[in-house]
């Protein structure tokens, strides 16, 4: 062989396990996020073109171009998309990952997470809430105007709060939330409400006037899923840390845009493997069907990378109900994903199966070889924009990502 | 009317999906029941006997295919009910089951880093390689599974040697280590007595016979059918013997199997009187029983397989082995022999010996072509006497049912004995057999009832003989002990019921339907 | 074959101690094992990469 696989990948094993994330500051994607510029609009998953992608993304972006004042309603918004002017670029190639839609655009406000251990950062928009909101592409003039607001209000309020606390520890966070039945990916309620307990001596300290600041309360406390743009960019960061590794078959990036789902493997460098998303199997809310679903869609996948969301999920009952399971189910998901991964986490924990870390680094070799998919928890998005969340479940990703870069990865170094 | 439904990655074990096929296959007006993996000689098999449809084009080796054909859509439906019923007990069972699965060796190893012996039953063409990775691992190995190849063999007990580990295989059937049966195997109680079999059967018949004379067995390691191969060198055999040598609880070894070439027997007998202690050797189908002139007395020769046995015995017992042919006087064999050709006709002159034990159909075999020549059988060594027609009997014949010709997409018949009574309901219908041979193995891995699930075709095949002015003379004897989960008075007593004479080993059995043979012969 | 020094102590060893079994195929086969009180850890064994040629000469270039 030209080189050791085990060795290869036990090394990138070993650095997702010492990467330390860490909350450092809130600031604005265009002053943060590389090589971003006016007329990019990043979006979550794999390379996809404006003529390819899905309802809810395609809201997303008209969405991100009117809140940036370049265009004025979704006419404009949609010719200035398909006219060639606008850069489409994945969160993943700029440091960034984002959930559902995942669209980034100049102003809005980003989280700044950094891995203290290879000083690498990763950036994330701000969790809006659920519903009508652009990640599940809406574009109207509240959801346009509660952008607004979260830029202007509250991150600089948060962005204050955060820098008299200090940075943040998101590791200990989310061990923490692991261990009060979060998962990271669909539950994250646990996390939401250690990060408000983390800021709420800071914030009530602000000169701001009070009702600013119980609105930015309000706000967190009425989303359970704010700590999932917090959980994500920690596990970019955390994941990037693996990648580049020569001979290393360890999936460092799963994503998908609601069209392709999309890999990289860590001795293959940048290179996706993609082929079309899958449905969601779960169940749906009152009302909803599969056949409103649209298909699995977001960066939110790079929990399952960095070995929490689906790789958890022993450990979040509560999500194993909403999924359609039983907790057997939910202990046998995790206990096959052990079988597709290098190691056991040392810090992320999982308290019913007797704190046995969780399933870290994904293996693409062991994947084929054992025909284990990685199991993935995810919200289900309408299919048409705008609409929001209407279930919830389990998704196989296509296994045909992993058996091309299987091939790939034999191509470069097998015998 | 067929219907053909196929489960995607649902993978299950073939004797499992061949049990429930011949579950729904009971299902009245159900004309033919396929429940396979969609492998390619499944899929092929299927559109050989007309179920081809897109569906299984498409299926791939992880595929579950049921396909049943039935006289209406009514039978259909119920036929799939049956199937979904027996799958859905499996599921019950599986998820109340305690702890996780591993569906790879290696997260097997990390559940169970202790583990020092694994079981390979899965197909052949996969066996190799999982077998090796255990070997590598530390593991011992009984590797159940057949069709390996003999290059793949060599490799195997190459490595195994190298890493001082047992293979017992490929196509090894039966095993029993430290008193824990592996596989097919029976209940035996734990003694003194090491044994080292090529033969799965053979291994079963001397270890009950064994048993039978109130002793035990330390150790019973099987090395698979080709072990003593010029090619394989007899690996697997020596270091069993090595092994047996520096183990206290071994007082005396057994050694079984085919005639091997010289050179390897050599190289066993070398090592086996290397051990020190008293060793019995039987090559099925050389006989001699008393020392041969090139032992050095501690290595003895048996005959027959109950023969090793008793020797054994004597040996573990310090006394020495009287042979005998039969346990019951001479005078009584005379008795039952007359009592059995009295009522018989002129025609009847034929020997037909059916067999679900490879070993106990070859010993049978040998023992007739020795005494009265030109003996028909799937197992013929000589061309000419081999059965032109395997599923139809010829003159004299004894057929191996275990034989691959038979068990294509059946369960073997040691599990299921319909391959049997299917046999015997044509053997009924000729007027020239004079007398059935059979076994009957109990033990783990075996059915729950061999001897019940053949005495009604016993007990017709003897009327019929009847109706035809004649008598039907039937031969048996059964492998098995008093603890093994079938009730073995109760087998013996089932098969005498329906007239049947049960005597105490296969060789005996043997020699009786021989006696009847020579005494009736057609006069 | 070279019989001269066969190395047999594993073989002893296992003799005397409890066997702990994984079972990789029919399933009959553990079932046995535990009916008489042996250790089995029973395996979900399936053909690798689900059966398909194609995968399975990829990973055989791996040395897998």
């Amino acid at each position: 062989m030209k080189v050791d696989i085990e060795k290869a990948n036990l090394e990138a094993a070993s650095r997702m396990l010492r990467s330390k994330p860490v909350l450092v500051d809130i600031s604005t994607a265009g002053e943060v996020v590389p090589g971003l510029e006016k007329k990019t609009v990043l979006h979550a998953g794999p390379p996809v073109s404006w003529q390819r992608m899905c309802g809810p993304m395609r809201g997303a972006v008209i969405g991100g171009l009117i809140l940036e004042d370049l265009a004025r309603n979704r006419e404009e918004a949609e010719d200035l998309a398909a006219s060639g002017d606008i850069i489409f670029e994945p969160c993943h190639h700029h440091s960034a990952v984002g959930p559902m839609a995942g669209v980034v655009t100049w102003s809005m406000p980003v989280w700044v997470m950094e891995n203290k251990t290879f000083g690498n950062r990763a950036y994330c928009t701000l969790n809006e809430g659920l519903g009508k909101v652009l990640r599940y592409g809406a574009f109207s003039a509240e959801v346009i105007e509660k952008l607004k607001w979260m830029a202007g209000d509250l991150a600089p309020i948060l962005g204050e709060a955060l820098r008299r606390h200090g940075e943040i520890d998101l590791k200990s966070l989310i061990s923490q939330a692991l261990q009060m039945g979060d998962e990271g990916h669909n539950r994250n309620r646990a996390g939401t409400s250690l990060f408000i307990r983390e800021l709420a001596p800071y914030l009530v300290m602000l000169d701001e006037p009070r009702e600013k600041i119980a609105r930015v309360f309000s706000f967190m406390h009425g989303n359970d899923h704010f700590f999932l743009n917090l959980s994500m960019p920690a596990c970019k960061c955390t994941a990037d840390a693996a990648a580049g590794i020569e001979g290393s078959s360890v999936i460092y990036t799963m994503a998908r845009n609601g069209t392709d789902f999309g890999i990289r493997v860590s001795g293959l460098g940048e290179r996706w493997f993609t082929a079309p998303a899958t449905m969601v199997e779960g169940l749906y809310l009152p009302g909803f069907s599969a056949e409103d679903a649209a298909p699995d869609i977001g960066d939110s996948v790079i929990t399952e990378t960095a070995g929490i969301g689906g790789f958890a999920m022993a450990g979040a009952p509560a999500i194993v109900k909403f999924v359609g399971g039983s907790p057997r189910d939910a202990l046998n998901f995790t206990q096959a994903m052990y079988e597709i991964t290098v190691a056991e986490n040392d810090t992320y924990r999982i308290p019913t199966l007797d704190f046995r870390g969780t399933p870290t680094a994904i293996d693409v070799i062991k994947v084929v070889e054992t025909g284990i998919l990685p199991a993935i928890n995810t919200g289900i998005a309408h299919k048409e924009p705008g609409i929001g969340m209407v279930g919830a479940g389990l998704v196989k990703p296509p296994e045909k990502c992993f058996h091309d870069a299987l091939e790939a990865f034999v191509e470069k170094y097998g015998e | 009317m067929i219907k053909v439904l196929v489960e995607k990655d649902s993978y299950y074990d073939s004797v499992f999906l061949m049990l429930i096929a011949s579950e729904v296959k009971k299902v009245p007006g159900v004309e033919e029941a396929v429940v396979s993996m969609g492998t390619e000689i499944n899929t092929e098999l299927l559109r050989e006997i007309g179920f081809g449809c897109p569906e299984i084009e498409e299926a791939t080796p992880n595929d579950l295919i049921i396909a049943v054909e039935a006289e209406d859509d009514q039978t259909l439906e119920q036929a799939f009910e049956k199937a979904r019923e027996l799958f859905s007990r499996k599921k019950i069972q599986r998820e109340s089951a305690e702890a996780y699965r591993p569906v790879s060796l290696d997260t097997a190893l990390k559940m169970m880093p202790e583990a020092n012996l694994i079981i390979v039953s899965v197909p052949g063409r996969y066996a190799f390689r999982e077998a090796r990775r255990a070997l590598e691992g530390g593991l011992h190995v009984m590797l159940f599974s057949d069709n390996v190849s003999l290059k793949e063999e060599i490799e195997l007990k190459r490595l195994a040697a190298e890493k001082g580990l047992l293979m017992m295989g490929p196509d090894c059937g039966t095993a029993v280590i430290n008193g824990k049966p592996l596989c097919f195997a029976n209940t035996v109680r734990r003694g003194g007595i090491g044994l080292v079999a090529a033969s799965g059967t053979g291994l079963q018949e001397v270890t009950c016979c064994i048993d039978e004379l109130g002793q035990g067995i330390s150790q019973a390691i099987g090395t698979g059918g080709r072990d003593l191969r010029p090619e394989v060198g007899g690996t697997m055999m020596l270091m069993g013997i090595e092994a047996l040598k520096g183990d206290p609880q071994t007082e005396v070894i057994v050694v079984i199997s085919k005639p091997p070439a010289e050179a390897v027997a050599r190289n066993v007998i070398n090592r086996l009187e290397e051990t020190g202690k008293p060793c019995v050797v039987h090559f099925i189908g050389l006989a001699g029983a008393g020392s041969s002139s090139q032992s050095t007395g501690r290595v003895l020769y048996a005959g027959n397989l109950e023969e090793a046995a008793g020797m054994a015995v004597a040996l573990l017992q310090g006394r020495s082995y009287r042979p005998r042919t039969f346990t019951l006087a001479e005078a009584e064999v005379k008795r039952l022999v007359e009592q059995e050709v009295a009522g018989m006709s002129g025609r009847q002159k034929y020997l037909r010996g059916l067999f679900t034990g490879g070993t106990l159909a070859d010993e049978a075999l040998i023992l007739f072509e020795r005494e009265i020549g030109g003996v028909y059988s799937n197992i013929q060594t000589k061309p000419e006497l081999l059965l032109p027609d395997p599923q139809r009997s010829k003159e004299h014949t004894i057929v191996d049912l275990g034989d691959d010709l038979f068990t294509q997409g059946r369960p073997h018949p040691m599990i299921d004995p319909t391959i049997r009574v299917d046999r015997l309901r044509k053997e009924m219908e000729d007027s020239e057999v004079a007398v059935l041979l059979l076994d009957c193995v109990l033990g783990y891995g075996s059915h729950p009832d061999p001897a019940g699930a053949m005495r009604d075709s016993i007990v017709r095949a003897k009327e019929k003989a009847k109706q035809r002015g004649g008598y039907l003379a039937v031969a048996a004897s059964v492998t098995g002990t008093e603890a093994d989960l079938q009730d073995l008075q109760e087998q013996r007593e089932k098969l005498e019921s329906a007239g049947c004479i049960v005597m105490p080993s296969n060789y005996q059995a043997a020699m009786l339907a021989l006696r009847i043979i020579q005494k009736g012969g057609g006069s | 074959m070279s019989t001269k020094n066969m190395n047999v102590e594993k073989i002893t060893e296992l003799f005397s101690r409890d066997l702990i079994v994984i079972n990789m195929g029919l399933e009959v086969f553990a079932d046995t094992l535990k009916k008489e009180g042996g250790r089995v850890l029973p395996m979900d064994w399936r053909p690798p990469a689900g059966g398909n040629e194609k995968l399975s000469s990829l990973l055989k270039r791996l040395g897998r």
